[in-house]
């Protein structure tokens, strides 16, 4: 069995069986992610959610996929067909390939590369494209107005986001996500780091286009944004891979400050219990945040947006790196690279 | 054997998209051939064993530069019927700016590969302990800190030019202002008057925007935003 693992076509095979490990239970989480967000939203609201189909509304999430299925896929005459056919599978397949480096307990990545956070900000970064190509192959004015906001948006918090990635660097001295989680071995990063931890939050949301920051949506003013123009399974492909980015960045925020697959609490009956529990109980809990926040918050107003992300985040990101620096080098304590 | 046929694969379609980004009709379709040339680069350097390279590459020209390229392209309405019109006219130059970059390409990797001053860098041990990002850290910080920091302030300097060229002053635009909103209190934005009963507050010296059948029953009108004042109704429960 070993011998035939090690062999190209045993390789292969392993591989295959590794990302369907993965990418299985992301989707399930995904489907039910959204029946989630509806039953929190109702809850958060004083209403019952879907509790119609099945029991407690716990099919809603087969019921919805089975009418996407079901509907018709409108093409609109001026669209550039194959972009506007594109964009959703570029945004449902960038949502996917990023988890291929996410450690879900020690060493359980499906690649353990040295440049992982790296890899998973690269991906990230190219989220914008899926909603670019999408509003500008429409040939719709919503749904160009979406795409621009989505990629100004988008852009704008990525600089933070990647202050807050360097910071995170500077207390590990590395760059492998596996490195990052042992590395809080002795106490979390959002604890440290905290003020880096809201920061990355926040920016999470508008890097995902989450309320309140979902101005590219933004159904008040500009209908439904980029996806304006989709419909049955190229719409359902957004909606997906929203939630899958969510999930994503759940993950990341699990990995990089709360200490990914590592139990709250180091001791024995904590311990004996394994990582991919408190990995998925640390997603999740993310996960419900980004509802509760959703619940709560209105939409920010565009230049609003940008003031906090230009004029807050981003010297405030920068001033919380240099003094980082600062007491890892003044204390002795920063890390250097395994050589 | 695997990795050969990579490289085939990321080189060919790199060449091909190349070729696309100046051919292509839709400038919107040239930067898409762009990012696809960017990407296949990112390819050739993860099989030269340079992930940091490829991993930055991805992240500052895809995630960055083509974003914005695309953003431009898209808001800008350019005929590129247009653009097209002068092509026959220069082509030689291009041609000759072409050619003269690749002779020179030819003789530096010529003189790499034939000068003998040039074996002992060819000599130098790859570092298989280290990973290549801490190696380039190590290298970039320290050897050459000085060009690192002078390349960090032309682009300094470019982003200050630009900042300067585009800025202007616009007296007319609103703003939003935190802490004056903040550190408003009620009695800076609200006076409370009394009112002498039918003859309204203009007797007092108050003047503002009235509308006829709301200045007869004493009522603020709907549309009032006059900040200064705001009389409640009615006059007669004031104090």
């Amino acid at each position: 069995m070993t011998a035939f693992f090690a062999s190209g076509f045993g390789m292969f095979v392993l591989m295959v069986l590794e990302t369907l490990a993965l990418l299985v239970p992301l989707l399930l989480g995904v489907a039910y992610a959204t029946v989630a967000e509806r039953k929190v939203l109702a809850a958060m609201q004083l209403r019952k959610g879907p509790n119609v189909v099945g029991p407690f509304g716990s099919l809603q999430a087969f019921a919805d996929a089975g009418k996407m299925l079901m509907k018709e896929t409108i093409i609109p005459t001026g669209a550039n067909r194959l972009l506007f056919i594109a964009a959703p599978m570029l945004t449902f397949v960038l949502s996917m390939i990023a988890w291929a480096v996410i450690p879900v307990d020690n060493g359980w990545a499906i690649a353990d590369i040295n440049v992982g956070i790296l890899y998973l900000y690269a991906i990230s970064s190219l989220g914008v494209y899926g909603i670019l190509i999408a509003g500008w192959s429409s040939n719709s004015k919503y749904a160009f107005l979406g795409g621009l906001r989505s990629a100004a948006q988008m852009v704008s918090y990525e600089v933070s986001i990647g202050f807050v990635l360097v910071t995170v660097l500077l207390c590990v001295g590395s760059l492998n996500l596996n490195d990052i989680v042992l590395a809080q071995r002795n106490i979390w990063f959002c604890i440290p780091l905290f003020p880096m931890f809201i920061v990355f939050f926040i920016s999470s949301l508008a890097e995902t286009n989450r309320s309140p920051f979902d101005l590219p949506e933004g159904e008040s003013e500009i209908v439904a944004g980029f996806f304006v123009e989709y419909s049955a399974m190229t719409f359902a492909l957004f909606f997906l891979g929203e939630y899958a980015n969510m999930f994503l960045m759940s993950g990341l925020t699990s990995i990089l400050f709360l200490g990914g697959w590592l139990s709250p609490i180091p001791l024995p009956p904590f311990t004996w219990i394994p990582g991919v529990f408190w990995f998925i109980l640390k997603v999740a809990l993310c996960m419900f945040v980004f509802m509760w926040v959703r619940a709560t918050f209105p939409r920010f107003r565009y230049d609003q947006l940008m003031r906090l992300g230009w004029k807050v985040f981003l010297p405030m990101s920068l001033a919380w790196l240099v003094i980082t620096a600062g007491v890892l080098v003044a204390t002795g304590w920063l890390p250097h690279a395994p050589s | 054997m695997i990795a050969d046929i990579a490289f085939y694969i990321f080189a060919a379609v790199l060449l091909i998209s190349a070729a696309m980004v100046v051919s292509a009709r839709n400038p919107v379709h040239s930067v898409l051939f762009l990012i696809l040339a960017f990407f296949n680069a990112a390819g050739l350097f993860l099989l030269a064993g340079a992930e940091f390279l490829a991993m930055i590459l991805v992240i500052v020209y895809v995630g960055a530069v083509a974003v914005l390229f695309l953003f431009v392209v898209m808001m800008l309405d350019v005929n590129f019927a247009r653009l097209r019109e002068g092509f026959q006219r220069y082509a030689p130059v291009g041609a000759t700016v072409g050619v003269v970059l690749l002779a020179e390409l030819a003789l530096v990797l010529g003189g790499w590969k034939f000068a003998p001053e040039a074996a002992t860098l060819r000599l130098a041990p790859r570092p298989d302990q280290v990973q290549n990002t801490a190696a380039l850290g190590a290298l970039l910080y320290t050897r050459y800190i000085l060009l690192f920091q002078m390349a960090g302030l032309v682009l300094l300097v470019a982003m200050v030019g630009a900042i300067v060229l585009s800025l202007r002053d616009r007296h007319d635009a609103r703003r939003q202002d935190i802490n004056r909103q903040q550190s408003r209190r009620v009695a800076d934005t609200l006076e409370l008057v009394r009112a002498p009963l039918g003859a309204g507050i203009a007797s007092l010296g108050i003047y503002r925007p009235i509308t006829a059948p709301a200045a007869a029953d004493g009522q603020a009108p709907p549309g009032s935003d006059n900040p200064e004042v705001h009389a409640p109704a009615p006059p007669a429960e004031v104090h």
